[in-house]
């Protein structure tokens, strides 16, 4: 298995997601925003941060950046791309997902541990976890209200499209536990083919004991075998 | 050009005793530019002419640091060829009048003098003082303040890990924000910034310069009146982005071997940088102001050199490793300009359209800057008070919710969850605890950190409070398993030329200083930050203490939070019952008389030493130093951390009881034992003469004073979450 993390100048979980990725196994290369091709990988990774500074609107101009013609190739040809917090900001602005992400409902930049419900667990992303299985993963973000039609939002829950959704420490979906506003208390969702993947919660940042636990490396996990199967 | 005379001198801020001697020394008048750069330099903020004699006498040695003062940033050892480096930098008056935007930059100044030295930050820290949570400010400073910090250091990427926020009402007029870095480097590759080679280009990267801070420095080195928001313009914008960019690209040329010396342009911009530079190197420098990268049209030097645009460095390179130094800019986006070269002159020489705009002997600005020994007062120790009679109308309940509830103690997760306090991933304590603790990235220790004051004993008595902050860090370090290697000191003050204020600075550095020499704790770097007083009126002396220590195993890291049931709670330290100046005293019953505690520095050393063996030995549970609100409130903290309840027996009675309790007598620290582990404890206390008594033992559920009262531990997180939701709620 291999991954290629994409660095946007401004990106700041690049190497973060690096270690959690080596640690469960799958081999990482650093890819520049303005390179002209994929070196060969399985699976893209488009880390958090900020890149381009965030501005105009964050993802906005990293979803114009040279690399990511090559990324949204890549995911045409049905092969993986996973794109955490900036980088799920990225996919929607560049169109791999659909809906938008807005600020967070308080206006308040907002870093701590929630708690998400495994609502898809039949994804390459998610198959090591178990459904309607609560994890603790860390958020730390400004934009990360998801918002769509209601319509898009009926179809996202129809298709099985919403990944994991925002809930209390014992499963319970409500709005004391949507931390930002997000529709449906959606936290993360996938494209209609499910391989393109994206979440606001930080996955690599609970892959490790002494951090927030280890439910993030799930995740990571998940995909470990992705290219043998 | 405009004619320079006394008048226009004044305005720049100088005395006329200064521009006399400013004639003097330049042997001509001064013209604009000079002027201006002269008073760049001159000011308090950039010269320490009130306070360098007194700063001199502070320790700045021990078997840790490889630099002390005097660089951007201090330098100490952490082993296996691995150095910390740290400052703290205050930015209040900016703050005051543009609270993001003073903040936001605050942050980015501090990064930028670690990362000059070669270091990638790896934490960020702060202490931020508002005035009342009533003064009609106070919420748009707060809300401001906080979301610059946060937007400064979430976006560069670097986590913020710890910190204090307080309210009172002496900084009505006058906030502090004091922000700490902390960055780590390999000792063979730390930067400094001594130029040498005469013809090595001069380099300006990052980047361009526009028409904002102009002044900066000077604005920060005078009091503030009504007229103080006209100085809106005089504070700078920043872009962490750009610095996010600017820190990649200097960390990547860093690792070539091209850099000769680097130094941020900070606090008077190009002015300050090139001079300093110069001024170490025993050199002269040349540059070609047409060469600079500017933002705006039209720019004048004087406006070119006093601008303190952010996000900007000059470097000395060496002599044909320029297009290699280029080549890494360019692919960050970054403004690269060779703008001139070191010469013998000694001289700063500016030209601009083929005119020499400035010529001063660098000695002049530096080495003959004007030194003052003010006069000053000694502040002597307030008597002793007896409150009995207020006390003894109270009861614990009351004043413990009270104390929880209170702006100033209760919980700050408010402010430090909007800072992305776990970007890198290594931060293994979280802001809340006692220290923050970062692990090195991908080895077994981590380094410890922590800010800390107590403005009210400052003020009640400025060499005990001074001490007391020094101490209050080392007792922070020693709580979370770290050995407390140096500090950094931002000393926060009124107007100097005032007998009492420049007491205050002089019995605080002293304070100070006994403190580091005896704990063998030295200053490595540090800032100061006078005339912070409005229409008159000073905060109270503020010298906030950035402590760091190392931790050489991450599994000796210990933590506050409770961690079972039927363990005793047992208090290291003497408990006298020191009540004036407590908590509970100022803030709940408003009573401001009487003295703070005193401060036994052997004491605070033999409990802080034998605190650390039983950390060590595993005979710890969890620690947690007792500080305000005394032992009651100190053993709340630890219980709310955890939910997990404690029951207190005493047989301390009546008023003595309230002392016992909210007393904050120093040198003390809590400490979860198991039961079987005690008898152990206590025959180590004896052979090392500590005090140690049983205080408490940890139970389910609920907070309980033996005969007294009861409270679930949910009833205490609530109450003590309470405050800054409510006061920020529209």
């Amino acid at each position: 298995m291999k991954a290629s993390i994409i660095v946007f100048p401004g990106s700041n979980c690049d190497r973060d997601v690096k270690v959690a990725l080596e640690q469960a196994k799958i081999k990482t290369t650093m890819t520049w925003h303005n390179d002209a091709t994929l070196p060969k990988t399985d699976l893209v990774v488009l880390p958090g941060g900020f890149s381009y500074g965030d501005y105009l609107r964050c993802g906005s101009i990293a979803s114009k950046s040279r690399i990511m013609k090559e990324v949204i190739k890549h995911s045409k040809q049905g092969r993986l791309v996973m794109g955490i917090c900036n980088g799920f900001q990225i996919l929607v602005e560049s169109e791999l997902l659909p809906g938008v992400l807005i600020r967070n409902i308080n206006l308040k930049f907002i870093c701590k541990t929630i708690n998400v419900k495994i609502l898809n667990n039949k994804t390459y992303f998610t198959k090591e976890t178990i459904k309607n299985n609560v994890l603790k993963l860390p958020i730390a973000h400004n934009e990360g209200n998801y918002f769509a039609s209601k319509d898009l939002i009926n179809k996202l829950e129809d298709n099985e499209q919403i990944v994991i959704k925002y809930c209390d420490e014992n499963g319970n979906i409500n709005l004391e536990s949507n931390p930002n506003g997000s529709l449906n208390n959606i936290a993360g969702i996938v494209n209609k083919s499910k391989n393109v993947f994206g979440l606001m919660p930080h996955p690599e940042r609970a892959s490790d004991i002494m951090l927030e636990g280890t439910d993030g490396s799930l995740i990571f996990n998940s995909l470990t075998n992705y290219a043998r199967s | 050009m405009q004619e320079v005379n006394e008048k226009l001198a004044i305005k720049h801020g100088l005395t006329k005793e200064e521009f006399q001697r400013i004639i003097k020394l330049m042997g001509r008048n001064p013209n604009l530019v000079e002027l201006g750069i002269f008073s760049a330099m001159w000011n308090e903020h950039c010269s320490y002419k009130s306070s360098r004699v007194w700063l001199q006498t502070l320790p700045t040695k021990n078997k840790y640091v490889i630099q002390g003062p005097g660089e951007n940033a201090g330098v100490v050892d952490c082993g296996d060829g691995d150095v910390a480096i740290f400052k703290i930098e205050s930015h209040n008056h900016p703050s005051y009048i543009e609270p993001y935007q003073g903040a936001a930059t605050g942050v980015g100044g501090i990064l930028r003098d670690v990362f000059t030295m070669g270091a990638r930050p790896i934490a960020n820290l702060n202490s931020i003082r508002f005035g009342s949570p009533n003064h009609e400010k106070t919420k748009h400073l707060l809300n401001g303040v906080v979301s610059g910090i946060g937007g400064y250091g979430n976006c560069i990427g670097v986590p913020t890990v710890g910190g204090e926020t307080e309210f009172d009402e002496c900084y009505n007029g006058n906030i502090l924000v004091n922000a700490m870095n902390i960055g780590i480097a390999k000792k063979n590759k730390v930067f400094y910034s001594i130029a040498s080679g005469i013809g090595n280009p001069v380099v300006y990267v990052g980047s361009k310069t526009g028409r904002d801070g102009i002044h900066g420095a000077t604005m920060a080195s005078a009091e503030f009146d009504e007229d103080s928001e006209s100085k809106k313009p005089t504070v700078q914008v920043g872009d962490p982005f750009t610095e996010k960019l600017l820190l990649e690209a200097c960390l990547e040329l860093m690792q070539k071997n091209s850099i000769v010396s680097i130094q941020d342009m900070g606090a008077a911009g190009l002015t300050s940088s090139s001079i300093e530079m110069a001024s170490k190197g025993n050199l002269g420098i040349k540059i070609n102001l047409n060469l600079i990268p500017c933002r705006e049209n039209n720019m004048t030097p004087y406006e070119i050199m006093l601008s303190e645009s952010q996000e900007r460095m000059l470097m000395i390179l060496k002599k044909g490793k320029e297009n290699e130094a280029k080549k890494i800019f360019e692919k960050w986006g970054l403004d690269f300009a060779i703008i001139g070269e070191l010469t013998n002159s000694k001289k700063l020489e500016l030209f601009f359209d083929e005119e020499n705009v400035c010529s001063i002997p660098i000695q002049a600005l530096g080495d003959n800057a004007p030194k003052y020994k003010r006069p000053y007062v000694n502040h002597t120790y307030p008597k002793n008070i007896n409150f009995d009679k207020k006390l003894s109308k109270l009861n614990i309940k009351d004043c413990l919710t009270k104390i929880l509830s209170h702006h100033n103690y209760s919980n700050k997760s408010w402010v430090w969850q909007q800072y992305d306090h776990m970007v890198m991933a290594d931060t293994i304590q979280k802001p809340g605890g006692d220290s923050a603790v970062v692990r090195y990235h991908g080895k077994d220790k981590a380094i410890a950190a922590t800010v800390d004051c107590v403005p009210r004993y400052c003020k009640a008595h400025p060499y005990n409070g001074a001490m007391q902050a020094v101490c209050e860090t080392w007792r922070n370090l020693i709580s979370v398993g770290a050995k407390p290697i140096a500090i950094t000191n931002c000393l926060n003050f009124g107007n100097p030329e005032k007998k009492e204020i420049m007491g205050q600075l002089v019995d605080s550095i002293k304070g100070i200083k006994d403190a580091c020499t005896y704990l063998d704790y030295p200053v490595v770097s540090g800032n100061v930050s006078l005339y912070n007083e409005t229409n008159g009126v000073a905060i109270y002396p503020t010298p906030t203490i950035g402590g760091v220590g190392i931790l050489n195993k991450i599994n000796q890291m210990m933590s506050f939070n409770l961690k079972q049931n039927d363990s005793l709670i047992v208090v290291i330290g003497k408990t006298t019952g020191h009540i004036s100046q407590s908590a509970l005293m100022y803030d709940i019953l408003k009573d401001k008389k009487g003295p703070p505690p005193k401060i036994d520095l052997k004491e605070e050393k033999k409990n802080g030493l034998f605190v650390a063996d039983l950390i060590k030995n595993k005979l710890a549970l969890s620690v947690h130093d007792i500080a305000h609100g005394g032992i009651i409130v100190s053993l709340a903290e630890m219980c709310m951390a955890s939910e997990i309840g404690a029951k207190i027996q005493t047989n301390v009675q009546n008023i003595d009881k309230i002392k016992f309790l909210f007393g904050e007598d120093q040198a003390r620290y809590l400490i979860e034992v198991k039961n079987e582990n005690f008898n152990k404890i206590k025959k180590l206390a004896k052979t090392k003469k500590i005090h140690l008594e049983i205080f408490a033992n940890t139970q389910k559920n609920y907070f309980e004073v033996e005969n007294n009262f009861k409270i679930p531990i949910k009833e205490l997180i609530k109450m003590n979450h309470n405050w800054f939701k409510q006061y920020n709620k529209n």
